[in-house]
Parts: C-alpha cells; structure tokens; sequence
C-alpha cells in the first residue's frame, strides 16, 4: 500500500505517458499527501514532458537519409563480399 | 524451390531501393549515425549470407527488415551488457533503511517563478539534446523511443526483447537524470 519514492516517482512518469493504472494512481495522490519532493517531482515532470514534446517537433532525425557517399561505400563493402 | 527462390532476391539493387528505408527504420531507434549505418551495412551482410533462407514468401524488403530488426536487438544487447560506465546515477537508495528514499542531493529542488519563459527560450533544446546524449546509450535509446518517437510500449518491449516493468525502470532512470540535468544546466543555471 505504501510507496517509496523510487516506486512513487516511476508511477508518476508512467502517468506522462498515461499509462499508470487507477490503483497505482489512489497509491500516488496517498504518497503526494506526506511527501513534498515527490509532489515538485511530479509538477517538474509535467514542465519535462514539455520540454521532451518541443524537442520532439524540431528533432533532428525527423528527416535523415544516408548521403550518397554513405551509399557508396555500403555498396563497396557489399560487392566485395558477394 | 530452394534453388529458384534465390531469383527473387536481387544484391545488386539493396542499397538502391532499401539503404534510406532500413537506415530511416533504424536511426528512429538509435539515434547515430554511424551506428545506423554500420547497423545498415551488418544487415545487408547477413542477408548476403542468409540469401538461401529466403523463401519468396515476403517481399524482398520485408525479408531484410526482419533481419534489421535481429541486428537492432543484437546492439541493444551489446550496449545494455557494457558494465560500468553504461550505468545511471543513482537518485534513491537502494539499500539500507532508507532504501527507495530520495538521495538529498539528487532530489529536487524548487526552480522558481520563470519557467514558462525558460521553456520557450530557444537554447532549450541544445541544453536538453546534451542532457539525453549524456544519457548511457540503452538509457537513450529506450527513452527515445518511447518519448520522442512515441512507440507503444508493447512494441518496444517485443522490438528489445524486454519485458514493461524492465522498461519503466529504464524510462524512470532516464527521466529522473534529466530532471537533474536540466536542473543543473537550464533551470536553476
């Protein structure tokens, strides 16, 4: 019944996903209510989860392709196997 | 059968028609280049050597993504088995009478009133791709996965061969070192 904050705080990060359960959820708002760091954790993981979705709009690999060099020497390598 | 079947497959033409796809396929999982690349490369030599296996019964393409996909497995093995190093910082105690505790200099801290403004700031995003790089590589990769690609968890956990509670762990690890390291770095700088 009662949460570590170790536990507490892996239920916290599954809720930024919405994957926590309902008990797991009753479990968390019991432990926010006698520990204070947990709850900053959990507003700090909402300001995380933010920031996690603004790098994922601009993420660099949204768009890659190897180059033709790449190509190349991929190709190189290949034939001299074959 | 056997013998025919190797007609279906054409070496010649791999990087041309599926170097992008399996490249795009894997760099959405781990993030550098040259891994990709080299992970790109392994599977076309796997299937080099596998070409026998073949059967017609998918297309070309399907064959070697699910030969790509062993090699992806293989490396999230060999990165995962890397002792030491590939390690978190620990952020609560694991044993003792403490154990599940916050460790005091790992626990947060308040970051005051300009947040908002903080998360528009442009340099964010600079600050926070250090943070994730400074991640152990499983840690990233798992991370990556879920939060920036956006994979369901049952398909990582089938993708990596892991069970969901290994992956929370790791999701948990991850995020709590990147709390931490935007604290230091961005917020509270």
């Amino acid at each position: 019944m009662k949460l570590t904050c170790d536990e507490a705080t892996t239920i916290c990060d599954k809720t930024q996903y919405g994957e926590a359960g309902l008990w797991e959820r009753v479990k968390l708002g019991l432990h926010f209510l006698m520990c204070r760091t947990c709850g900053l954790y959990s507003k700090q993981n909402q300001v995380m989860t933010k920031c996690y979705h603004i790098h994922k709009e601009t993420s660099k690999y949204n768009k890659s392709c190897l180059c033709d060099e790449d190509k190349k020497e991929i190709e190189q390598n290949l034939k001299s196997k074959m | 059968m056997s013998l025919s079947s190797n007609h279906m497959l054409n070496p010649n033409k791999w990087v041309t028609l599926y170097a992008d796809y399996l490249y795009n396929y894997t760099i959405s999982r781990v993030s550098n280049h040259d891994t990709a690349k080299d992970i790109v490369q392994d599977t076309f030599f796997a299937a080099l050597k596998a070409q026998d296996n073949f059967q017609g019964k998918a297309s070309e393409r399907t064959w070697l993504v699910s030969i790509l996909k062993r090699k992806i497995i293989d490396h999230y093995r060999k990165i995962n088995s890397i002792k030491g190093k590939a390690e978190v910082k620990m952020n609560f105690y694991t044993d003792g009478e403490r154990e599940g505790e916050w460790i005091e200099e790992r626990a947060p801290t308040d970051w005051g009133g300009e947040v908002e403004k903080k998360i528009e700031n442009e340099e964010l995003k600079v600050v926070l791709e250090k943070c994730i790089d400074y991640l152990p590589e499983k840690y990233a990769m798992v991370f990556r996965m879920k939060t920036i690609q956006q994979f369901e968890t049952e398909d990582i956990c089938k993708e990596l061969e892991i069970t969901s509670s290994n992956l929370w762990v790791i999701i948990h690890r991850a995020r709590t070192q990147l709390r931490k390291c935007m604290e230091d770095n961005w917020f509270k700088n």
